[in-house]
């Protein structure tokens, strides 16, 4: 996938004039927070499932190495085949080679972020593969060329307007006088459409909420449905996960899960929680006959024993970008990557150099809201605070930022200095305030005063006032 | 004097207070300094504003410039580790001396310790008065509307949310009108609002849209970053709605001019 994230203020800008994003955004500023905080607060425990979750996924990175192992191994012993991808590009060609020797034309897919991660869907094409979206969300941007636009509802930047007029354009072999006013109808008629590629595609991918050392199993949590019938019906089943993805047993499973929908969408539990072991059994009723789990590490391995590892906990709920008001206001497009909103903003620059995501953990009003409601605590904040000292101490950040910063420190760490400086300073600037209390214009202050006034000093320092007052207090008693 | 002179114990027994005044108040914004002294000695507090200070640091910690924020942390904690307690009239800048500065010296023998004991007698001023002070009413009288925003490093790195509502529950005439997510950012974010000038401003027409639709009279928070912020978009659009911090109404000390409002 193409990266913007360089061109994120041009993105957000656009971002910001685009009416229909707006509106569609207004969704994501009220829906998912109160859905989230009535599922938290009929849950007293919920804080502390966060800490048990936490601590599931820190025992897991600091053996992380072992349980891949142990996963390895219970896989095979399931009938299924386990590969490794270093890379996006090892972990394509891995997809495309089991693709090919299935014979495949058609490969239906569950939601999966991993994959947009590694870029699949393009590459499949190319390749002569025609990939089948087929929960809601990702259908509907499939149809539209786009990319998600947030982890779990890719297609939030849409108002069901624009989702119908896409149906319209597309489905031209039904009816123009059908009814597509509600989500249900379009939800409906996706699924009436997307039924027969099911039966069509030779392989089903899907990606992974969670990897099971204990069992060799794989986890999706769905609310379509969309997800079980990609992985039953095709001959071949392949789950594409990054590495993280692994936890010890079936019983962390739960733990997580109890604050997994919670944190996304507010559910106590998604629709679906699908559990796939290997290939079909004799005997077993359905399943595919083929099993592949593709291993991506793509990056994540150097980001253990980092001040980044506490991200590897993530489980891509997006409570973080719900919360955000950066993500309110630009909607996850302008993040120009995979992942957009916090989550993003220190992951991004993990996977793909923080030279080119360098704006995406400085967009941030570090308000805190992000890591308040982060369901494995991951301390988002501080993570984009640790980018912005790598991108200092590498000079990558604008020179006038630099000059700038440079300039003050100079004064801040010099308190007499400071004090003379500003003693001189503000009573001058008070002075051009005239009248009024704040300033329309003010030199150096542009980035300030393009939207708004900048409030005036009241006078002198208050250092001034407060020595004078000291000094007076000293006279009268002498 | 003798021992046992009531006036002598109860000298000695008032927590001496040193006040970390904030860049910003120093510069902008005199008047919630002296509101903030006041407050402190009704609450039983001898304050001492110390010279040496300048700022804490958060420019250059949030732009990633650590050196220059440990030199600066160093600075305050030498000029500030004598007092019993060191208040600011701000949950960022608190924020930071209480929760920021242990990290800066992980690992230093010489001030990781030093940096521990100077940071747990930080403190915020309104949560101040009333978790550390047992202060339960002011003295103090505000006729009108009011709604009040939680600036976010105090609400979610300090938990200060019931504090300043609790205290102003007790300013008589004074009518609490919350707005619609008071807890959600202004947008401000300290250099955020000029790297980034148009999502900052698409945040601030949020919160401008939230505490004109609460009808208040006037709009307080614990932070004048957040206050600036508010009060020039409030302006820009021509609001009627002054801007205040919340000292200088808890010390009845709102007879001036609001935060970028010039004398009548």
């Amino acid at each position: 996938m193409q990266i913007t994230s360089p061109a994120f203020k041009e993105n957000a800008r656009h971002a910001l004039t685009d009416a229909q994003l707006q509106a569609a955004l207004d969704n994501v500023r009220s829906g998912f927070i109160d859905k989230r905080q009535w599922a938290v607060d009929a849950l007293p425990e919920f804080d502390r499932l966060r800490d048990s979750a936490r601590a599931i996924k820190d025992h897991v990175l600091g053996h992380l190495d072992l349980y891949l192992e142990a996963y390895e191994e219970k896989v095979k012993k399931a009938g299924g085949y386990v590969h490794w991808a270093e890379t996006a590009a090892d972990a394509r060609n891995i997809i495309l080679d089991i693709c090919r020797s299935a014979g495949a034309r058609t490969v239906t897919k569950g939601k999966s972020m991993i994959t947009e991660e590694i870029g699949l869907n393009e590459f499949l094409q190319k390749e002569g593969v025609r990939p089948v979206e087929t929960d809601l969300g990702e259908y509907i941007i499939q149809l539209r060329g786009e990319h998600p636009s947030h982890i779990i509802a890719p297609a939030v930047h849409l108002t069901k307007e624009q989702v119908e007029a896409d149906f319209r354009r597309v489905h031209n072999h039904l009816p123009y006088a059908r009814d597509l006013s509600e989500p249900e109808s379009l939800l409906g008629e996706a699924r009436r459409v997307l039924r027969s590629q099911y039966f069509q595609a030779d392989v089903g991918i899907t990606g992974a909420n969670f990897l099971v050392a204990e069992t060799g199993s794989s986890i999706i949590v769905t609310n379509e449905g969309n997800g079980d019938l990609t992985q039953i019906l095709p001959r071949v089943h392949v789950v594409v996960a990054s590495i993280e993805k692994i936890v010890p047993t079936l019983e962390d499973v739960s733990q997580i899960l109890r604050v997994l929908a919670r944190s996304a969408t507010g559910q106590d539990m998604s629709v679906y929680t699908t559990i796939s072991t290997g290939p079909r059994r004799p005997g077993d009723p359905d399943g595919p006959e083929e099993y592949h789990v593709v291993l991506v590490d793509n990056g994540r391995s150097s980001m253990l024993g980092t001040e980044f590892q506490d991200m590897l906990r993530c489980i891509r709920c997006g409570a973080c970008m719900n919360h955000c008001p950066v993500y309110h206001a630009v909607g996850g497009h302008a993040y120009g990557w995979v992942y957009p909103g916090p989550m993003g903003a220190v992951l991004t620059p993990s996977l793909v150099g923080v030279d080119k995501a360098g704006h995406l953990p400085n967009a941030s009003t570090f308000c805190g809201r992000c890591e308040s409601v982060c369901p494995m605590k991951i301390p988002l904040p501080k993570m984009m605070r640790h980018w912005r000292e790598r991108e200092f101490s590498r000079g990558l950040n604008p020179a006038t930022q630099r000059y700038g910063l440079r300039a003050w420190a100079m004064f801040a760490k010099r308190p007499k200095l400071y004090r003379l400086a500003t003693s001189f300073a503000i009573p001058l600037l008070s002075l051009f305030k005239g009248r009024k209390g704040s300033f329309h214009h003010l030199p150096l202050a542009g980035g300030w005063t393009k939207h708004r006034e900048m409030p005036a000093p009241e006078g002198r320092t208050f250092m001034q006032q407060w020595r004078d007052r000291e000094t007076m207090k000293q006279e009268a008693r002498a | 004097m003798k021992q046992g002179d009531p006036l002598k114990e109860d000298v000695k027994k008032k927590p001496r207070v040193g006040l970390f005044v904030t860049c910003l108040v120093d510069l902008f914004r005199p008047t919630v300094g002296f509101a903030s002294v006041k407050l402190l000695e009704n609450a039983g507090c001898e304050v001492d504003v110390p010279m040496a200070q300048t700022c804490c640091g958060q420019p250059a910690y949030n732009s990633g410039d650590r050196s220059d924020t440990i030199a600066i942390a160093r600075n305050t904690i030498e000029t500030f580790e004598e007092y019993d307690y060191i208040v600011a009239p701000s949950g960022s800048c608190a924020g930071m001396l209480k929760k920021h500065y242990p990290g800066l010296f992980k690992g230093d023998e010489k001030w990781e310790a030093r940096a521990a004991a100077f940071s747990a007698k930080c403190h915020e001023l309104v949560s101040f008065l009333v978790d550390v002070m047992g202060v339960q009413n002011v003295e103090a009288a505000h006729a009108g509307s009011v709604t009040y925003h939680d600036s976010c490093s105090g609400l979610r790195e300090l938990g200060i949310r019931d504090q300043p509502r609790r205290l102003l529950s007790t300013v008589s005439g004074l009518d609490l009108k919350e707005m619609k997510d008071p807890d959600v950012c202004c947008g401000f974010g300290g250099t955020f609002c000029v790297k980034y000038p148009d999502i900052s401003n698409r945040i601030v027409e949020e919160k401008t849209a939230n505490i004109r639709a609460s009808g208040a009279e006037t709009l307080l928070a614990g932070d004048l970053g957040c206050l600036m912020n508010m009060a020039g978009k409030l302006e820009r659009q021509g609001a009627d709605v002054k801007v205040r911090h919340v000292a200088e109404v808890l010390a009845g000390m709102d007879d001036g001019p609001a935060i970028g409002r010039g004398r009548n």
